[in-house]
This record gives C-alpha cells, sequence and structure tokens, in this order.
C-alpha cells in the first residue's frame, strides 16, 4: 500500500472516530436500541460522505474503495454504532455494479440464503419481487430495501420501498432490527442484473468480511474498556489490574484481538490485492471465535458492574454475540474451510494454507 | 494505544516465490530419503541433512557472503524456515545456529570470531547450543549463578547449566555467565556472554532423557573450565542486554505454530477427501486458526525485517502459536479415534503419540506461557 493510501485511510479513521465519538454516547445506542433513529449521527456520517465511500462516483458514492469502507465498519464496531453502515454499503456495491444509481439514506439488505428464494418478474410496465427472506437487517418502515432476486436464472438487484413487503420485525440479541421480510408482488422502484465481478456469493462473503471488521474493532475497543476498568476498581487494597489472574486474563484478551485483527486486516489487503484466498473464510471464523471467548473474559473482569444495563459493555459485547453469527458463524465458515482443505489431503495440506 | 497489537498485513515480495519453489524441490529430494513428517522438526537431529542445507545455500541465509552467508532478505529466510518445518525435515542440527548464535554472533561478536564461525555454520557443520537455564534458574533467568573468574588470558568457569538442547551434537555453546557478582540494586548487571568449545577440558556433558525416552536436552557441569578472552562476545557484563535481543528472534518464528502441523496433515489423510460436516468443521478450525497464526507471525517478520522490536507481538504469536500446537492433538482426538503409540504401525497413531508427548515443552520453552502473559499484561500497561 503506497503512502499516500495509508494517508487517506488514517483520514478517514481519524473523521470517523470523531463523528463516532461526539454522537454515538451510549445513550444514543440505547435509544436507538429503543427504537429512536439517531438523525443526527446519520446525517452527520452521511455528509461527510462515509456511507457510501466504496461507490464509484458516477453512481452516487465516493468513488474510494473497499478498504475505505472497512476503515469505516471498524470505527462502527467500535463505537456500536446503531447504524446500517454495513448495509447501505452492501446495498450500494450491489445497485453500483449493476449500474444503477444508489440513493442517498440509509438502505436496508436482503440477501437471501440456502432455500429461501426471491423472485423478480415483469408485471406489466412494472417489475415486482415475491418470496421471503428471513434476518433482513434494518428493514424499517418508511426506509429502502436492497433485494437480491432471481429473474429466471440471473441473480439481479431490486430498490424497493420497505413499505410495499410485509415486515415481520425482529430484532438480533443487540436490538438491531432483523427481520423477515414477505414480498407478494411487491412493485420495485429499480432493478438490473448484478454485475459480473458481484453474485450473491461475493455479497455474502462481503457480508462476512464487514462483519469481521466490525467485531475487530468492538474488540479491540472491549480490550480497552477492560483494561482501564481494571486499573479503576480497587479490592484488596489495590487496582484488580495488579493481579497476576487479571493481567493474564487480558493478556488473553488482547491475544484474540490481536488475532481478530490482523485476520479481518489481511483480508481486507488481499481482497484488494485480487487474491483473498482463504482469508475472507478465515477472517470471519477467526473473529467469531474470538469474540465468544473475548466477551467471557471481558465481563469476568468487570464483576456485577459489567451486568447491568447502565455500565456499556453490554453495547460491545451483545453486538459480539449478534454478529459472530451473522453471514456465517464460525462452525459454518469452519466448516466451510475444512472441505476445503481437505480436497488437498495431508501432502497438499501446507501449500493450502500457505498459498493464501 | 496499547503497544503490542500493531500487525501490519505482509506481502511476501517475489523473491520469496522462488526461493520457496527452491527449498520445495531440495525438500523433495530429502523426503525421499526419509527425512521429511517428523514432529517437532526442530529436535530430530541429522548432520547429513544440514550438511546438504549448508551446501544448497540455505544456511546463514541473511548474513554477508563474506562470512558464508547468502545476503538474502529476513522474508526470503521465513519462507525457508517455515517450508522445513511443515515438511518435518530434521533441522535440529542447525537450527540454533542459525536462528540465534549467527545472528548474536554477527552484530556483537569479534570479526575473527565472525571469520572463523559463521561459515561454518552456514555450512552446515557447526553446531550451537543455548546455555541460559540452571537447576535454579529457569524463568528467572536472571538468577543465573555459573561464575566466571577472570584469569590469564581468559576466564574460569565453574557452575552446572541444564535443559540444554542439542548439547550432546553441539560444536558450540553460547552460555550466559555471571563476570561479577550479584547486585540485589541492579540484577540485570554482571552478566556476560561466552563461546564455549564443546570440547573443553573441565566441562562435562550428560544427557537428561525426557518423557518420551528420547535424548534432546543436557546437563553441562563446568569445573574450572577454561575459555580464553577472545571467545567472549560483546562487551564483559552486557551479557543481560544481549541476551534480550537474542530472544528476539525466538518468539514469533513459524516453529511456534509448526509443532505439531505433521499431526494436522495426518489427521486430513486420516479422515479423506469426503469429510462429514463435524470433521469438517474441527478441521476448518484447525487450519483458519493456522491461516491466521501465520500471517501474524508474517507480519512480525515484517517488523523485524524493518529494524523495529516487536517484542510484545512476538510473545503473542508464541502464546497463541503454542497453544494452538496443543489443540491440534485434542481436536484430532475427537474426530480420529485411535489407541496413540510411538511404536504403532499405522502413522496417525504414531504421530498422534509423538504429538501428545511433545506438547507439554511447547509451553515452557522459550519463554513460559505465564511470562509471556506477563510480558503482554505489561504492554497493556497493567505492571
Ligand atoms: C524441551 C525443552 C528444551 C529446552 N531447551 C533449552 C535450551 O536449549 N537452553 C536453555 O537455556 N534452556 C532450555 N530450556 C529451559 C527453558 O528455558 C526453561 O524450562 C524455562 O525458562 C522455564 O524454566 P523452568 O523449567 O525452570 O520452570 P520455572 O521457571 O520453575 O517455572 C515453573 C512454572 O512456574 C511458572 N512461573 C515461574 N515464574 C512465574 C511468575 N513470575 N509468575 C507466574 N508463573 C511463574 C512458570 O510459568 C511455570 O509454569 C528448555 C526447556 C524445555 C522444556
Amino acid at each position: 500500500m503506497n503512502t499516500e493510501t495509508n494517508e487517506m485511510r488514517q483520514m478517514i479513521a481519524d473523521t470517523a472516530d470523531r463523528i463516532f465519538r461526539d454522537l454515538c454516547e451510549p445513550d444514543v445506542v440505547n435509544a436507538a436500541e429503543s427504537g429512536i433513529w439517531p438523525t443526527e449521527l446519520w446525517n452527520t456520517i452521511e455528509e461527510s460522505g462515509m456511507t457510501q465511500i466504496a461507490v464509484p462516483e458516477e453512481h452516487g458514492g465516493g468513488g474510494g474503495s473497499i478498504g475505505d469502507a472497512m476503515i469505516v465498519l471498524r470505527a462502527a464496531g467500535a463505537y456500536s454504532v446503531p447504524l446500517p453502515l454495513a448495509e447501505t454499503m452492501l446495498a450500494g456495491i450491489a445497485l453500483s455494479s449493476a449500474g444503477q444509481t444508489v440513493p442517498g439514506g440509509p438502505l436496508g439488505f436482503a440477501l437471501p440464503v440456502d432455500d429461501e428464494i426471491v423472485t423478480l418478474a415483469q408485471a406489466g410496465d412494472d417489475y415486482v419481487l415475491n418470496g421471503s427472506v428471513g434476518q433482513v437487517a434494518w428493514a424499517i418502515p418508511g426506509g429502502q430495501l436492497v433485494v437480491i432476486a432471481d429473474m429466471d436464472g440471473q441473480e439481479c438487484v431490486a430498490l424497493v420501498d420497505a413499505d410495499a413487503a410485509d415486515i415481520d420485525a425482529g430484532i438480533n440479541l443487540a436490538g438491531e432490527p432483523r427481520s423477515t421480510v414477505t414480498f407478494d408482488g411487491s412493485k420495485v422502484t429499480a432493478c438490473a442484473p448484478l454485475g459480473n465481478q458481484v453474485d450473491g456469493e461475493t455479497l455474502f462473503k462481503l457480508g462476512a468480511l464487514a462483519r469481521s471488521i466490525m467485531m475487530a474493532g468492538a474488540l479491540e475497543s472491549m480490550l480497552e474498556m477492560t483494561v482501564q476498568y481494571t486499573m479503576d476498581r480497587v479490592q484488596f487494597g489495590r487496582p484488580i489490574a495488579k493481579f497476576q489472574a487479571v493481567q493474564h486474563a487480558m493478556a488473553v484478551i488482547a491475544g484474540e484481538v490481536a488475532a481478530a485483527k490482523t485476520a479481518a486486516d489481511v483480508a481486507v489487503h488481499l481482497l484488494e490485492a485480487g487474491e483473498p484466498g482463504l482469508l475472507i473464510e478465515a477472517a470471519k471464523a477467526r473473529t467469531s471465535e474470538a469474540a465468544g471467548i473475548a466477551a467471557e473474559l471481558a465481563h469476568q473482569a468487570h464483576g456485577a458492574m459489567g451486568f447491568t444495563h447502565e455500565h456499556n459493555l453490554h453495547h460491545r459485547t451483545r453486538r459480539l454475540w449478534s454478529w459472530r453469527e451473522e453471514y456465517g458463524s464460525e462452525f459454518y465458515w469452519q466448516k466451510v474451510i475444512g472441505r476445503t482443505v481437505s480436497k488437498a489431503g495431508g501432502d497438499g495440506l501446507w501449500k493450502a494454507i500457505s498459498d493464501t | 494505544m496499547f503497544q503490542g497489537l500493531n500487525f501490519p498485513p505482509l506481502d511476501l515480495p517475489p523473491e520469496c516465490t522462488e526461493i520457496r519453489a527452491e527449498i520445495r524441490a531440495f525438500l523433495a529430494e530429502e523426503r525421499k530419503l526419509g527425512n521429511a513428517k517428523n514432529i517437532e522438526a526442530m529436535s530430530r537431529y541429522t548432520p547429513e541433512y544440514s550438511e546438504r542445507l549448508g551446501k544448497a545455500g540455505f544456511i546463514g541465509l541473511t548474513w554477508p557472503k563474506k562470512y558464508g552467508g547468502h545476503e538474502r532478505s529476513a522474508l526470503e529466510r521465513y519462507v525457508v524456515t517455515e517450508e522445513m518445518l511443515s515438511a518435518g525435515a530434521p533441522t535440529g542440527c542447525h537450527w540454533i545456529a542459525d536462528r540465534q548464535s549467527g545472528p548474536l554472533i554477527l552484530k556483537f561478536g569479534t570479526e575473527e570470531q565472525r571469520e572463523t564461525i559463521l561459515p561454518k555454520i552456514a555450512a552446515g557443520e557447526a553446531y550451537f547450543c543455548i546455555g541460559m537455564s540452571e537447576p535454579n534458574s529457569g524463568s528467572d533467568l536472571a538468577s543465573v549463578q555459573t561464575k566466571a573468574t577472570k584469569t590469564d588470558g581468559g576466564w574460569l568457569l565453574n557452575g552446572t547449566k541444564l535443559w540444554t538442547s542439542g548439547a550432546h551434537i553441539s560444536h558450540y555453546m553460547i552460555a550466559l555467565v555471571r563476570t561479577s557478582p550479584l547486585d540485589e540494586k541492579d540484577r540485570h548487571a554482571g552478566f556476560s556472554q561466552m563461546i564455549i568449545d564443546m570440547k573443553s577440558p573441565g566441562l562435562e556433558i550428560s544427557p537428561v532423557i525426557n518423557l518420551s525416552g528420547d535424548h534432546h536436552f543436557n546437563e553441562e557441569v563446568f569445573t574450572d573450565c577454561f575459555v580464553p578472552d577472545e571467545m567472549v562476545v560483546g562487551e564483559v557484563g552486557n551479557g543481560w542486554n544481549q541476551v534480550m535481543s537474542e530472544l528476539g528472534y525466538e518468539r514469533s518464528g513459524p516453529e511456534r505454530f509448526l509443532s505439531t502441523f505433521q499431526l494436522f496433515a495426518e489427521l486430513v489423510d486420516a479422515v479423506g477427501d469426503d469429510p462429514s460436516d463435524h470433521e469438517a468443521q474441527v478441521i476448518g478450525r484447525l487450519a483458519a486458526q493456522l491461516i491466521v497464526l501465520r500471517q501474524m507471525s508474517l507480519s512480525v517478520a515484517g517488523m523485524l525485517g524493518q529494524g523495529l522490536v516487536p517484542a510484545n507481538e512476538a510473545s503473542i504469536v508464541k502464546d497463541l502459536g503454542t497453544n494452538y500446537c496443543k489443540l491440534v492433538p485434542d481436536l484430532s482426538r475427537s474426530i480420529m479415534a485411535a489407541m496413540p503409540s510411538q511404536r504403532s504401525s499405522i502413522s496417525y497413531e504414531a504421530t498422534l503419540a509423538s504429538a501428545i508427548l511433545t506438547v507439554p515443552s511447547l509451553t515452557i520453552q522459550g519463554g513460559s506461557r505465564e511470562i509471556l502473559r506477563g510480558v503482554i499484561a505489561r504492554g497493556l500497561g497493567m505492571r
């Protein structure tokens, strides 16, 4: 990576960090979880050009790269930002790949998986959607949704008003909207076949990468919070940070954070270089595994205080517990990787590992 | 904000692809001779292998040509090392000389030491061992008691070194000794490092057989053993700082996560190319962790190559890496039942046995898990 890119990225990171520090205080996260949209936070981040940073300028974006977008997502993870930033980014990438202009505002994202099917069909002058998808992130009334749908065997992307669909509203462990969305002849605003660089599978993997980066951000911030807590909390006449058992627990978290960060960063780096190998799969598997180990130890170090709603440790941990499941848990991706390397056999195993 | 969590992604430069192909070709020939598939390849001693490796130009890769080296980059050396270890080639003889004694001599040694010793190491003909630990000095290395007393033209050594890997096949030891008495106010002062010819009179080496029945480490008793002045490495009294810089080479290399790779490969073969869901998940967990550890270790190698000292990152790699090595036999057992036995004719069973009997040492040698976690906690500002 050249110095110019590095400086650009540092600027993006600093800007995102400043916006989130100022406008994403714990009470904003709490309010969002109870259903209050953080208008000022969204407007500020959208005005700064970060919501569609990876979309080409001619399609309404910032003309940056996936790596730039991932920097914003890492910061979002670190502050538990209660906005559909990953979803809006994925939706923008899908739309722009199909030559469509990306609208402003937050976008929900519906990607059918396993045996879920959404079809797109022409009906008179209109195109309509039929079918159902679960776990749709940020399908909120009055908002817009981007849907990946099948039209006669071709993968297409469609933009649709959320109000044109039937939304069975649900939430994940962090109170983020995750709904089952059913289309029954729902009229779309725009649609087109996905571009040849992008298909449902690559979008699913990009989603996995986005969650990996968000978890890396959340993990790092959780480590900082937790170490600080151990230095502030006094028992037996000294900060609990002075107890070796506590120090070693923090060292274990640090190891997990380091592994998660490296995995996510290298995956982004190799994706940009065009040869991600098994790194995206490994990144989601490793960050999801780290999430559970690190969150457990962080809670232990916080004692009863960390178990309260008042303390904001749970903003990180409930997201980690949610995000580790989304776009494939560690178990899901471990299976995928296991199948791949098993094909290589014992003699080919090292090559399969080191070619990444 | 914390020290020790910086792992920038590293791209291996093109020359690494070339040298990888070269070492793979070399190792393929060695495989035909049976020099492959060893668990803990760094403790398998095969002098003929090391000599051939030296002749082929794979030892002392980064050293200046005038000392027998090859002036290649640290990353090229990394690639050669990971290929040797993943192949399970018996790298024990030259391992310590190539990894840390040579670099130490290059950095702190006299011109004469460099000229006489380094070419022999690079040729795969001179082997080294590390004399740090003693019966009463393990994790607390500053408690080392072996004493060097000044005499005409050199030093007289008295004391005992213990757990010395490969002392019995080594030509030289680099020993950490006290050249001045302990100063309670500065426990790290008064140490020096000396190169000891293993054939010196007054040095008695005896084997310490390990739990698998193998002869790997040793005890050395020094009784008025004479070490000439020319064999002191670096400055008298600067031993502690020199030893600490040596540990940097030791903690983050691929050996820290590849010690049980042979078992992983055997497991994949035993399971076959059509694993069940559960088998695939377990194999994938081992593979995912390995892929990530390798990237962390590469990142540290890149920083070392730039002259940085990522001591905390290296400790994290060693802590995670050695735990990973222990996970391999545990998870292997969970999906592939077997009666482990070193005498079994089934290679999975024999390799599983070697792995089980090897892994206890991994989280002890080169800085125990507890010591490493202390280092990491210091990087977090907790101590
Ligand atoms: C296979 C093998 C090869 C070796 N090869 C060499 C060699 O070539 N050269 C050489 O010099 N040495 C060698 N060693 C020795 C190795 O460096 C020591 O074993 C190591 O430094 C630990 O010392 P110890 O065994 O005396 O354990 P101790 O230091 O006695 O530790 C015992 C236990 O107490 C824990 N402990 C100690 N201090 C603390 C503390 N402050 N806080 C918390 N826990 C603590 C340790 O972590 C460990 O779990 C080798 C060891 C092994 C196992």
